[in-house]
């Protein structure tokens, strides 16, 4: 298989690339700034895309890829992938489900944690001194018994209820219909879910109909005291909407992994103590991201050995 | 309870300064007449034998020593309230032969500290302070794959003490696939696995989590053996007492990579904190802040506000606490 072409988005994982690279002929996609002598030099060699949530295979690089065959991303979410062209063009898709569901609903807790105690402010005064000089830090916000809102109840969102529940904190959720085998509590829709819940949380597939599903109004209901956060992707929330909100007290605090413009943050952001910011790193632990690693490889080795594919989406 | 114009206020003598009393000290006050020293130009001795000899109740704070000499200064003392869980301030033989209740804060700090406890894990071990803080200095965009962490699925998490706290630590874990394990003075009731030495315990585990009780016989409990025994992968949790952990050896095996990293709420010297913790970004520190939200500083204020009604009413109290 030295001789198959794979094209590799952009930077993800080490120990991915020293594999492909083993077992294919892997071109660098952001080793070649001129992607256009890039394309008419090497198109017609490959036969893979290696995708993730920044950067995966839209119209114009399919189109610009006569031979591809399959497009396998590193993530789960699928929305850097143009799905309607691979369906039209019999092009396969694999994604890296499953494997990646723990830890992401691990952060989600983790955030929710870090934003109500200010776990990482606690650890900011204590390193500036200001423990011994200002004294006792405040009062900062119970996490147990709050009510939790999810949007979206797949791998994540369920895993996400699991964990909180163990807290004791009240589950509901929103779906686009809903769910029949659970006991939490069904919202019809987002506002009314922020409304009725003291902390936010995305964990459903960006698709052109959730893009900033989180929006104005939305964080309004959810309030002065309510905390979103977000492990889905950055176009779910209305990015300029949040920023003055949380500026302007409008809502409570934010955990977010995810941004609109990766890896672009606001800047208004990174003065607040009632938000915690991180580079998008849900699935980001040396285990988890070996285990998504190998279903991409085993992915595409079972493409080219003609087998069935393990977690094909198209 | 007692009506402001028509009777005398209960007296109750407040010591150590429970800075709740910055947001509850008018409810207070409404109920009982309060004693505060630090609001009199007297020194605080002579602030006793002045004004508090024929007081009945004392409200303090986790960081009043109430030991023989501290208490002969109240001869006519009945009950001690404290804003504290931990005991390791109070000499409770000696106010069990003088006579004198006391009670505490009983369980209701459990949930938040336990909370805290599962924050600081999730933090360490998937670097969230450091990760945001790298975020917040603008150094994404240079380095757009951040440092891989570590999973928190599969661990096996040893608790030390498994008393209310430890008990919610546990259930909180066990929902992430952490696989409990505990030591504690005997064995309990419950499905997870009971080790009697923490030397023991920690071999078998990659996280140990500080629950139980500072007394003379866990101080400096976890040493340079134990943390040895956790290994390079470990990471240990404090939400107890500082003493509990030797500091001066955890140190030495953090700066040589003998364990993976640590969540401190505590320390043994309040609040300092060693220098050489405040450059090492697999440790998150915090300033004694576990207990400390505002929804329990609000039961605590109805807890310390019962006991000292139940007192006066002679009734008994909400938190005693029992013999052991």
């Amino acid at each position: 298989m030295e001789s198959i072409g794979v094209l590799m988005a952009c930077p993800m994982s080490s120990y991915l690339e020293r594999e492909l690279d083993k077992r294919f002929k892997l071109f660098r996609f952001w080793n070649f700034p001129q992607k256009s002598e890039f394309l008419n030099e090497h198109a017609d060699s490959i036969r893979a895309v290696v995708g993730n949530a920044f950067a995966g295979a839209d119209a114009e690089l399919i189109d610009s890829l006569p031979k591809l065959e399959i497009v396998s991303s590193f993530s789960v979410g699928l929305d850097k992938i143009d799905l309607n062209k691979c369906k039209e063009k019999g092009i396969r898709v694999t994604n890296t489900p499953d494997v990646l569901t723990e830890d992401v609903a691990d952060l989600a807790i983790g955030l929710m944690l870090a934003v109500l105690r200010r776990i990482c402010e606690c650890d900011r005064y204590v390193r500036k001194g200001l423990w011994k000089t200002s004294g006792d830090f405040k009062l900062t916000s119970k996490f147990s018994g709050k009510s939790v809102g999810i949007i979206g109840l797949g791998r994540i969102g369920l895993a996400i209820a699991k964990r909180a529940e163990a807290f004791d904190c009240p589950i509901s959720y929103y779906t686009r219909s809903e769910k029949p085998n659970t006991n939490y509590k069904y919202y019809p829709s987002v506002a009314e879910l922020a409304s009725n819940c003291q902390i936010l949380v995305v964990a459903c597939p960006l698709t052109p109909e959730t893009h900033h599903i989180v929006n104005r109004e939305v964080m309004e209901a959810l309030g002065p005291k309510g905390v979103l956060i977000n492990i889905g992707r950055g176009p779910h929330v209305d990015e300029k909407e949040l920023v003055s909100a949380l500026l302007e007290g409008r809502l409570g605090g934010a955990g977010l992994d995810v941004f609109e413009n990766e890896p672009g943050v606001p800047e208004q952001l990174f003065g607040l103590e009632n938000v915690v910011l991180l580079p998008h790193v849900g699935s980001g632990t040396k285990e988890t991201r070996k285990a998504m690693a190998d279903l991409v490889l085993g992915n595409l080795e079972a493409h080219f050995l003609k087998k069935p594919l393990l977690t094909p989406v198209v | 309870m007692a009506e402001p114009n028509n009777k005398e206020l209960p007296e109750v003598i407040v010591l150590g300064i429970p800075w709740f009393l910055k947001f509850y000290g008018q409810q207070f006050s409404q109920n009982f007449k309060l004693l505060k020293p630090w609001e009199s130009s007297l020194p605080l001795e002579q602030f006793i034998t002045t004004h508090a000899q024929s007081v009945k109740a004392m409200l303090c704070s986790g960081g009043t020593r109430v030991n023989p000499s501290f208490l002969s200064q109240f001869p006519s003392l009945r009950v001690i309230v404290t804003t504290s869980a931990g005991l390791n301030h109070m000499d409770l033989s000696e106010c069990r032969r003088l006579g004198i209740s006391v009670a505490n804060a009983g369980t209701i700090f459990s949930e938040d500290v336990a909370d805290c406890a599962v924050g600081l894990l999730i933090d360490v071990l998937r670097k969230i302070t450091a990760a945001d803080g790298f975020v917040r200095n603008g150094l994404w965009p240079m380095n757009v794959v951040y440092p891989l962490s570590s999973k928190v699925g599969g661990r096996k998490v040893g608790l030390v003490g498994l008393g209310s706290i430890g008990l919610k630590v546990a259930k909180r874990l066990e929902a992430f696939g952490c696989i409990i394990s505990y030591q504690s003075r005997k064995k309990k009731p419950v499905p997870y696995p009971f080790y009697p030495d923490v030397h023991q315990l920690a071999t078998k585990c990659d996280v140990l989590v500080i629950c139980c009780a500072l007394t003379d016989q866990t101080r400096h409990l976890i040493n340079k053996e134990v943390l040895l025994a956790l290994g390079k992968e470990g990471i240990i949790i404090n939400i107890a007492r500082g003493p509990i952990i030797n500091e001066m050896e955890l140190v030495q095996c953090l700066m040589q990579g003998e364990i993976a990293g640590a969540g401190l709420d505590v320390f043994e010297n309040e609040p300092n904190v060693p220098e050489e913790l405040l450059s090492l970004d697999n440790v998150v520190l915090s300033p004694h802040v576990a207990y400390l939200t505002e929804e329990s500083f609000q039961d605590l204020y109805e807890l310390m506000s019962g006991n000292l009604e139940a007192f006066f009413f002679n009734k008994p109290l909400l938190s005693p606490v029992l013999d052991d």
